[in-house]
């Protein structure tokens, strides 16, 4: 009796084993072969007759040399970190204050508000970006970076506000109350008592609209086209490729420098973010 | 007495706005909100205005004609493709996405070493920004290159005269795009529905343990129904995202061979920003909206229905 | 009906050994109640008598089989969770119903049994309903006759009185210990509430970090408590304990009394310093401290409102116990050494 248990615990494990193994090699194998192609050199890269998956020659450096040496990779990188810092400020200039008026006005209005702002969130870039290519010409703002600090607001603002919303909720009132007792007011008791308190949310925000300003691409390929201006997220796909030769290399390498080191920071955050996305379905 | 003592403690008080809650949430709010409605609001109106319009990227003016875009985007062959292959792309990769993430998400409710590190690498197809994911995938389905071959045959899956061109024959472009998309929504549905498992309490699956029911009638009669609304959630928020998608496409295929893989954004994009005929493009992009909407309505009514309960 | 019976059972939690060689038998048709306070591992001991936890050693025994290995479907139990733990997506009737259709009952049986669990506890005008519609009250009854439904050998309660309201909780007490009458089902519950164990149960099993201290009928609990341990988890106020020596002397407010009150010659007299008299209508307590012993000895004593005497703070009086009221405990293991008559 105590080996049949036994058996199906262990027939148990591996299935769950083989689940995983499944879904991770199909999840990160493209991240895994980005890694490969980065280090190999462009020989072994297109030698048809060797395993792909073997260093048949001594892994290199070349490529990232290349990447960063004589293409603007690096200036997209600054690019795209620029644009990130301003738009992660303009998205807490607007967003903390709304989200947090939005947890303590009483009434149905804040829940329904909070909804409306909620719902901007699903109006893609790809119905916007006609019109706002006409803007953006009509500013003056072409092929400047300060187009994309100006838009890219429209879809962080939205999402940020609720996430904070949901997470000022989450404060009890009581430390308000207790500070307006005290002798602060309101405004007061938001600035000293809550906000610091609420430090983990507001890191959060900033993690997650970085996130969103590196992955945009529609407004970022609509708007600008001068190499120098490009985001890495534009830059990549667009512009290392000379004629029909792809820079395969250098591009692997791109991708992986723009992608693990956000996925990383984005990993502890996740509980919070799925917090938002599950719009209260959850209790 | 009592007023001498009371009129020494009394602390001077002045109305200052910060007191004055009505207008400190409306001050509070309106920046975030004047922000939207300009640059959310107004483009949308005006992306309307454009498909009723003859405007193009040059042109300095702009007439209004009624639905003639409308009509000539409509006799255009290639919209009917993109609409629907928007569709398709849409429906298949949802019931691909579903089915994975369900099963991820048991996998992963259950605590084991290495989690925080699996789920790292789950989670990059989502993270990394798409249109970088998508030039991964573009290395991996070269027609020369492909890793995907180069391991079909040596596993014997494929023949020695097997080449699948991936992105170069229409059925097989859209496998792909399709492969793509449901490998980036994956990791946003399971993570969804994790949540959604971990939220059930252990109460009711021991209850339903002691009640008498096996693994499969505790997952479908249990576990799924309590699971419908946040599956919900999951699915609008990866149609969302798959049906007014424009970037894998354009990285993949351009919307190739022939046009064969236009999708509704990504022609928009080739009428509208390409081809400078930003009315058509306008009108194309606004056929998003209707999808858009009623996804807008379903999670009206499950935010809703969650106040209630 | 059945003996349920754990034999050496254990469960180790990596360092913590929640349940450490527990042996235990709770007899046909018996108000087995597991009495202790968080953390004593009663709720683990119920969990591997249900089989929702596997033991780390040992083996559950019920009705004379041997049931280690099955799964808690295989073993023909019912539990009431203190969450109730009702399916939030089912109505009443479906709740209720449930195990019969996971065992393929036919219908016209099901509707059956359901009403006759419904009519026992009162809910019928409720089956249409979902959890969420009903009061607290209400969801414990529904969670009582879905375990009822199924006519299982033993019932398992997990505190299913503590989300109660207090005015609730003792009708539900006195309702649920005529329904396991009415049953004689064997049941096993688990509280921390010392009230409720003695008022429920026909044996009560004292545990304490894994391990059970004394077995016995409340009366034996309250009056021959073997271990320090028990002596005052049970009674309220505790059993005052006083050190004298290698030992405890221990006895019980109530019987503590003033002299002129207590009448019997076998007495051990006290003096007594009042420190603090507190009205709680029916009884006084009267608080204060053994003279003439090091380290100081407080000791409260528990006098029924209808004993009229006069007893004022900060007075010195002459207490005295009855010599067969008395408990001596070794101090060092707890246990007691006096043979408790």
């Amino acid at each position: 009796m105590r080996i049949a248990a036994k058996a199906k615990r262990v027939a148990g494990t591996a299935g769950h084993a083989g689940v995983l193994v499944f879904f991770v090699t199909f999840l990160a194998f493209p991240f895994y072969w980005m890694l490969m192609t980065t280090f190999k050199t462009t020989i072994d890269l297109h030698d048809v007759s060797k395993n792909p998956f073997l260093f048949n020659e001594a892994p290199t450096l070349e490529h990232l040399k290349v990447l960063f040496e004589d293409t603007q990779y690096l200036q997209w990188l600054i690019n795209t970190g620029a644009v990130g810092v301003a738009v992660v400020a303009i998205t807490l200039v607007l967003a903390v204050p709304a989200g947090y008026a939005l947890a303590r006005m009483t009434g149905a209005w804040g829940q329904t508000l909070g909804i409306a702002i909620f719902l901007t969130y699903l109006v893609p870039p790809t119905i916007l970006f006609i019109p706002f290519s006409r803007i953006i010409g009509a500013l003056g703002l072409q092929d400047s970076l300060w187009s994309l600090v100006l838009v890219y607001p429209s879809f962080t603002v939205p999402f940020c506000t609720w996430l904070l919303m949901g997470f000022y909720k989450a404060i009890p009132r009581d430390l308000e109350d207790a500070a307006m007792i005290d002798g602060l007011s309101r405004l007061g008791a938001f600035v000293k008592v809550v906000t610091p308190i609420s430090l983990a949310g507001l890191l959060t925000v900033i993690i997650f609209t970085f996130t969103l300003v590196t992955q945009e691409f529609v407004y970022g390929v609509t708007f600008i086209t001068a190499a120098s201006s490009y985001t890495v997220s534009v830059g990549v796909p667009t512009f290392l490729v000379r004629g029909d030769v792809y820079f395969w290399g250098s591009m692997m390498g791109a991708c992986l420098i723009a992608s693990v080191p956000i996925a990383l920071i984005y990993n502890l955050f996740v509980d919070r973010f799925v917090a938002g996305f599950t719009v209260g379905a959850v209790k | 007495m009592a007023t001498a003592t009371a009129a020494k403690t009394q602390v001077s008080y002045r109305p200052r706005l910060a007191d004055n809650e009505r207008w400190l949430w409306r001050l509070m709010l309106a920046p975030a909100i004047l922000y939207i409605v300009l640059l959310v609001g107004f483009p949308f109106l005006l992306s309307l205005y454009y498909s009723l319009s003859d405007v193009t990227v040059g042109s300095r003016e702009m007439n209004f004609v009624g639905l003639k875009t409308f009509a000539r985007i409509i006799e255009n062959r290639t919209f009917w493709t993109a609409l629907r292959n928007t569709l398709v792309i849409t429906i298949v990769t949802q019931i691909f996405a579903l089915f994975f993430a369900n099963v991820l998400a048991m996998a992963l409710s259950t605590d084991f070493r290495g989690k925080w590190f699996v789920r790292f690498l789950i989670l990059l197809p989502w993270v990394a920004p798409i249109s970088l994911g998508a030039i991964g995938w573009l290395w991996i389905y070269d027609s020369i290159y492909s890793v995907i071959n180069w391991t079909g045959q040596a596993l014997r899956i494929l023949g020695p005269n097997d080449w699948p061109i991936w992105l170069g024959q229409p059925n097989l472009a859209m496998a792909s795009i399709i492969i793509v998309q449901v490998w980036r929504i994956v990791p946003l549905a399971t993570v969804i529905i994790l949540a959604g498992l971990t939220s059930i309490p252990q109460d009711i699956h021991d209850a339903a343990q002691v009640d008498g029911a096996g693994f499969w009638r505790r997952l479908l009669q249990i576990t799924f129904p309590l699971l419908l609304p946040i599956t919900l959630v999951a699915v609008l928020f990866g149609v969302i995202f798959t049906f007014t998608d424009l970037i894998v496409v354009f990285v993949l295929t351009r919307g190739g061979p022939y046009d064969t893989t236009q999708v509704l954004a990504s022609w928009a994009f080739f009428t509208g920003i390409q081809g400078g005929d930003l009315a058509g493009g306008a009108a194309v992009s606004l056929f998003l909206f209707p999808v858009l909407t009623a996804v807008a309505i379903v999670f009206l009514i499950l935010a809703r229905r969650a106040e209630v309960t | 009906m059945a003996t349920v019976e754990a034999r050496r059972i254990s469960k180790h939690f990596d360092d913590v050994r929640a349940v450490d060689g527990i042996d235990l038998i709770a007899k046909e048709g018996e108000f087995l109640v597991l009495l202790g306070p968080s953390g004593c591992g009663k709720t683990t001991l119920m969990r591997l008598i249900a089989g929702l936890e596997q033991p780390t050693a040992g083996d559950i025994v019920i009705d004379g089989k041997i049931v280690t290995d099955l799964p808690p479907r295989a073993r023909n139990i019912a539990m009431v969770f203190q969450s109730y733990a009702l399916y939030p997506h089912l109505t009443v009737e479906r709740n209720i119903s449930f195990p019969l259709r996971a065992v393929g009952m036919p219908k016209d049986e099901i509707r059956k049994k359901v009403d006759w669990a419904a009519r026992m506890f009162g809910i019928q005008r409720f089956l249409d309903r979902k959890p969420r519609q009903l009061s607290g009250g209400e969801r414990q009854r529904v969670a009582l006759a879905r375990a009822v439904v199924r006519e299982p050998v033993v019932f398992l309660l997990d505190e299913p009185l503590s989300n109660l309201d207090a005015k609730l909780r003792n009708s539900a007490r006195d309702e649920l210990k005529q329904f396991q009458r009415e049953l004689a089902t064997t049941t096993i519950y688990v509280t921390h509430d010392q009230a409720e164990a003695m008022g429920l149960g026909d044996r009560i099993a004292v545990l304490n970090q894994g391990k059970v201290i004394q077995v016995g009928t409340p009366h034996d609990i309250y009056g021959r408590p073997m271990d320090t341990f028990v002596a005052t988890f049970i009674g309220s106020p505790p059993m005052n304990l006083i050190e004298d020596d290698a030992h405890y002397i221990g006895f019980r407010p109530e019987s503590f009394l003033p002299r002129g009150i207590e009448e019997g010659d076998d007495v051990a007299t006290f003096p007594f310093r009042v420190t603090r008299v507190e009205y709680l209508g029916a009884d006084h307590l009267i608080y204060g401290v053994l003279e003439g012993r090091s380290p100081e000895a407080h000791v409260i004593s528990k006098l029924p409102n209808n004993i009229r005497v006069e007893i004022v703070a900060g007075r010195r009086y002459d207490f005295v116990v009855r010599r067969t009221d008395i408990a001596r405990f070794d101090r060092a293991s707890g246990r007691r050494i006096d043979n408790g008559r």
